[in-house]
């Protein structure tokens, strides 16, 4: 999930007697399916978490560019760079969206993103592993992708209006991003040398894990889990996501041809669904408290970004301040 | 990058359709701002035309008033065709 772990300032559900009428219109309107929209009275706490969970959210998008663009300058040919290109510069779209959602809120963005540095707001963690093979361009499209549209799809009903709205745009182009991940795999799997069709398993096998952990906790371990819900800005469980990536992935691992590093990895005949081993929750909130493999190298290359930015920031204040006088 | 002003960004389709609002960009100037919503907004030929206004040109009606500025046309059904019952052999009108 791109946004774990969104704390929401209540561990304890209010009854619709316990509120507020103010409280109380508030989340009958959530319950009827009606969207809150900017201006509309909202809690305090509502508003907060929003603004935790949809710049966290952004955050991801954008630092989910890092490991992506590792490979820009390596792709094997003229026609994958472009598409990696392509798909790089939706992710930053997707942030943008996200950022223009939260600052419907009344938050500032330079202020939000001064926290994503500071290590006061977090980003997703499957961001923090290393891409290490160009097989891994393919396995983020498939896997990363794939669980990130498995948790965006239900919030493009999500309670709040702009929030919504950013995500049915980002929802159209994630399948995109997706389908190229995939095809860059089934092509090394079918026409590769045993070198590239190893790299892709490989590269599975540094990704199985840690895409699981996207959807967050378990749910005995998410205690934010049920405001987030009756606010609806969460729609389905962690455990419940999880498991619908899991049934809809195992077949298309099967397809490619390769293996999944889960030995307890079975089809249940009864229940429908795919069973899983043990997740090693101990590595996720390691990787969560800024101790993965790439936490500090991600933050550096943000900030080093903004700051080194800061002269074509200035130039286009100048510049428009010119033309402007020009004008006059 | 706040201290740019926000424009909100409007998006006409192909289909000739009215322009839509989509969402809003940060830019130093106008120029930039169009530039900016067509990198942001029409990444697959989304749109044939693009309009930008500064965020804090907008006057937006109030979701508390959201009764009594709505309320003139409640109860006047007689705008709607469905209000006109016709007899069947008219066919469809």
């Amino acid at each position: 999930m791109y946004a774990q772990l969104v704390e929401t300032g209540s561990n304890k559900l209010k009854t619709l007697d316990e509120m507020s009428p103010e409280e109380r219109q508030f989340q009958e309107r959530i319950n009827d399916e009606i969207k809150i929209e900017p201006k509309n009275w909202m809690p305090d706490a509502y508003r907060k978490t929003l603004i935790r969970q949809i710049s966290q959210h952004a955050h991801s998008e954008i630092v989910g560019m890092l490991p992506e663009g590792n490979w820009l300058t390596r792709a094997p040919t003229l026609k994958r760079k472009l598409q990696l290109m392509a798909k790089i510069q939706d992710e930053a779209g997707h942030g943008l969206y996200l950022y223009s959602a939260m600052e419907t809120l009344g938050a500032d963005r330079d202020e939000e993103i001064d926290k994503l540095h500071d290590g006061r707001a977090k980003y997703s963690s499957i961001f923090n592993y290393p891409t290490l093979n160009w097989a891994d361009m393919g396995t983020i499209g498939w896997l990363v992708d794939g669980a990130a549209i498995v948790n965006q799809v239900p919030l493009q009903r999500t309670s709040y209006g702009p929030y919504a709205r950013a995500m049915i745009r980002v929802c159209k182009e994630e399948s995109f991003h997706q389908r190229q991940g995939y095809q860059i795999l089934l092509t090394m799997m079918q026409e590769g040398t045993d070198d590239q069709k190893a790299m892709v398993q490989d590269s599975i096998n540094r990704f199985w894990w840690p895409s699981l952990m996207m959807f967050g906790p378990s749910d005995e371990n998410s205690p934010n889990s049920a405001q987030s819900m009756a606010w609806k800005i969460k729609r389905h469980s962690n455990d419940e996501l999880r498991q619908r990536f899991l049934d809809q992935t195992v077949p298309q691992l099967e397809l490619l041809g390769c293996t999944a590093p889960d030995p307890d990895l079975k089809y249940n005949e009864e229940t429908g669904h795919y069973e899983f081993g043990e997740i090693d929750w101990q590595e996720f909130f390691d990787v969560v408290k800024g101790n993965g493999p790439c936490n500090r190298e991600r933050i550096e290359a943000r900030r080093s970004a903004i700051d080194s930015g800061a002269w074509v920031r200035e130039a286009a204040v100048a510049y428009a301040a010119k033309r402007q006088r020009k004008a006059a | 990058m706040a201290d740019w002003p926000l424009f909100e960004v409007f998006i006409r389709s192909k289909h000739g359709l009215n322009h839509k609002h989509v969402g809003s960009v940060h830019a130093a100037d106008r120029c930039m701002a169009i530039e900016n919503a067509r990198e942001l907004y029409t990444r697959r030929n989304e749109g044939v035309s693009i309009w930008v206004v500064p965020a804090s040109e907008i006057t937006a009606s109030s979701p508390d008033e959201k009764e009594p500025l709505f309320d003139p046309s409640n109860d006047k059904v007689y705008r709607h065709a469905s209000f006109y019952k016709l007899p069947k052999e008219v066919g469809h009108m």
